[in-house]
């Protein structure tokens, strides 16, 4: 399946809605996830590992330091779909 | 107190280890880590001494006689390529094989290492690259091709830049590869002996926006720190050691490559690390040390919390049962042997072989420490700081003392400075490990080592039994859980061109000093024009500016101060002066969270 970069978005935005129990509408493209849901980065690296399997890529560690909102973790995401 | 004393608190590990110190480098009778490494890797050439994995997947295996084959190629290459004793190599890459091997290669070479974080931005990395005037860098290639994007980086000022990792067609932006270069070497390189007082690495401890802190640490440094920590933790061929914490870090350098290395141990690389794959290596590799830091030791906890209490009824009261019993008979004493038998199923998670966790990088809670030893896995925490060289008290384990972080490493001594009445004062430490200097800082150098003491900033007090207790800082700066130092001097260009007259960042205990090594958070202080407000979009400027920094090193919020802040002749803010001022006439309260 081929998703656009808005797909691909919205998808993150709904799994992370649900990794940590928020409503999905509470959450935006440009937020910062580790100010929206109060976590550190070892939290952030189970939601990513959430994300991997979901769009069956495998991120390097490297891709994803420093990123801290759901619109550019996406970009990395659907650079590797 | 003589290290073969200190060793003899320490019964546990004497007992069942001292066979395991047979065969290790006698590390006095060396001038430098190229020697020591050198004669490391013929004594154990057929012994293994790198793991690679990335995600479970095996990807490498080295044994010290390959290891030092591709080293002295790669030295060879540097010499031919006209890098010369004394010379400098920066070194930027995520925990792997490639990294030591340069290591070794530049020591073999007779040059100087720098370890950079790969964490900082490519332009932090080029400004500290300029800054230790390196003429050779070696680097992963997205590091690298990240760096040929930053504005700085036509100051770059390099002879040779070789890469790691690049794939196939890809543009090298100058750079050469790795492996061609080291195969491309003809015949043996030269070994460029180096003397103990001459630099072996210079280690920058902050700097990255403001002054740099390049310490200067030399050969005797290391191989005395490496000395004093084996003597406790002893290495041997069939250790094997899991590193996660950054290679650059003064603890990974150390424990992960130095200390092993000169024991023939082996040392674990994962190429992620996503605590599954940690979890996983741990067993896979049946691991005997890691050091982390107290955000990744607590999220251990959490986990094996979790764990316990998802058992049923009947099996979680056997389980506290036991766990009670071998902290009853381990309250003297850890007895590994004991609490594996006791708790075999908490072992086996992880590996059955582990015999310490090294905590460092930042304060430890106790409670934490506790949890940890009450399952029979002695957690060492300590502490230590780069211009100390690594680590200068490690707690001892007779008793366990988790309200302490130790007591003094053979060979250090530690001294408090003018105590108060509760004999609380700043920690001095006095030993052969202490750096020789900062880089092109004789100043700050001069306020740092006195009379040949150096002064740390921290708050600590002795107890009678000879532990160190920390109280919170002196000096202007927080250390994440994550173990990241953070200078507030570093983050401030962030915010420059900010529509208000002046601002300045401060760690928040400095202007409300606090007896508290926790929760550390830092606030920038505006200082509005006349009459200005802080409006909705100056709050949504600063947020917005906040938010370009690593999450580590956000602000947690910020004060407003109207009055023009105090300066020295040369205009530079006087930063003690004015959080004095502050601190005496404003409240924590004041703080606006962001």
């Amino acid at each position: 399946m081929t998703r656009t970069i808005e797909q691909t978005t919205e998808e993150v935005l709904e799994l992370a809605a649900a990794h940590f129990k928020v409503a999905r509408a509470e959450l935006k493209p440009d937020d910062d996830f580790f100010k929206k849901f109060g976590i550190d980065s070892l939290q952030a690296l189970d939601l990513l590992t959430r994300l991997e399997q979901h769009f069956r890529v495998e991120l390097p560690d490297y891709e994803v330091q420093g990123v801290s909102d759901f619109k550019t973790l996406a970009e990395r995401i659907q650079a590797r779909l | 107190m003589q290290a073969e004393a200190f060793l003899a608190s320490f019964p546990i590990y004497i007992a069942e280890e001292k066979a395991g110190q047979r065969g290790m480098l006698e590390l006095r009778e060396y001038e430098s880590l190229g020697a020591a490494l050198r004669e490391a890797v013929k004594r154990w050439a057929g012994e293994v001494c790198l793991i690679e994995d990335d995600r479970g997947r095996a990807k490498l295996r080295l044994t010290y006689k390959e290891f030092d084959e591709t080293g002295r190629w790669l030295a060879r290459g540097l010499e031919d390529s006209g890098f010369a004793a004394g010379e400098r190599a920066a070194i930027i890459m995520t925990n792997q094989s490639r990294w030591l091997i340069s290591a070794y290669a530049i020591f073999y070479a007779g040059g100087v290492v720098v370890p950079l974080d790969y964490q900082l931005t490519p332009g932090e990395q080029l400004a500290l690259l300029a800054h230790s005037k390196a003429r050779v860098l070696v680097v992963e290639w997205h590091l690298w091709r990240a760096m040929t994007q930053a504005a700085n980086i036509s100051a770059l000022d390099v002879n040779t830049v070789l890469v790691t990792e690049a794939p196939a067609n890809a543009d090298l932006y100058g750079a050469r590869r790795w492996v061609e270069f080291a195969a491309a070497a003809k015949g043996e390189p030269e070994f460029r002996a180096r003397r103990r007082a001459d630099a072996a690495c210079i280690i920058y401890s902050s700097g990255t926006g403001g002054r740099p802190k390049g310490c200067v640490m030399t050969h005797e440094n290391y191989l005395e720190q490496c000395m004093a920590l084996t003597a406790l933790y002893p290495f041997w061929p069939g250790v094997r050691y899991l590193s996660i914490l950054p290679t650059n870090h003064a603890i990974d350098f150390m424990v992960g490559f130095i200390g092993p290395f000169t024991c023939g141990a082996a040392v674990v690389h994962l190429r992620t690390l996503r605590p599954e794959f940690v979890r996983e290596a741990m067993t896979k590799h049946k691991i005997t040390y890691m050091s982390l830091v107290p955000l990744v030791l607590k999220n251990l906890q959490k986990g094996l919390q979790a764990r316990f209490d998802e058992l049923p009824a009947g099996k979680r009261m056997v389980f506290g049962a036991l766990r009670g019993l071998n902290k009853m008979l381990t309250r003297r004493r850890p007895n590994l042997a004991l609490s594996r038998r006791l708790l075999p199923q908490v072992h086996a998670a992880f590996g059955g072989e582990l015999r310490a966790l090294f905590v460092g990088g930042a304060f430890t809670e106790p409670a934490t420490l506790q949890f940890f030893y009450d399952l029979g896995i002695p957690v060492a925490n300590g502490y230590g700081l780069t211009e100390a060289g690594t680590a200068v008290t490690l707690n001892d384990f007779k008793p366990f003392r988790p309200d302490t972080v130790g007591r003094p490493l053979p060979g250090m001594e530690v001294r408090i400075v003018k105590p108060g009445p509760d004999g609380i004062g700043e920690v001095a430490v006095r030993s052969r490990t202490v750096m020789s200097h900062y880089l092109d800082d004789p100043e700050l150098t001069a306020e740092t080592i006195v009379d040949g003491w150096l002064m740390t900033g921290d708050l600590g007090r002795m107890d009678a039994s000879g532990h160190l207790q920390l109280f919170g800082r002196k000096k202007n700066m927080i250390v994440t859980e994550e173990g990241k130092n953070i200078y507030p001097e570093d983050i401030e260009t962030v915010f420059e061109g900010l529509a208000v007259k002046e601002f300045c960042v401060f760690a928040a205990n400095y202007l409300w000093p606090k007896r508290s090594m926790t929760g550390e958070q830092l606030v920038i202080v505006l200082r509005p024009e006349a009459g200005q407000a802080v409006s909705e979009p100056l709050r949504a400027e600063l947020a917005e500016r906040n938010r370009r920094l690593l999450n580590y090193k956000r602000i947690h919020g910020y004060v407003v101060w109207e009055e023009d802040f105090p300066r020295t002749a040369s205009l530079k803010i006087k930063r003690a002066v004015l959080a004095e001022q502050i601190g005496r006439r404003l409240d924590r309260s004041v703080v606006t969270p962001l």
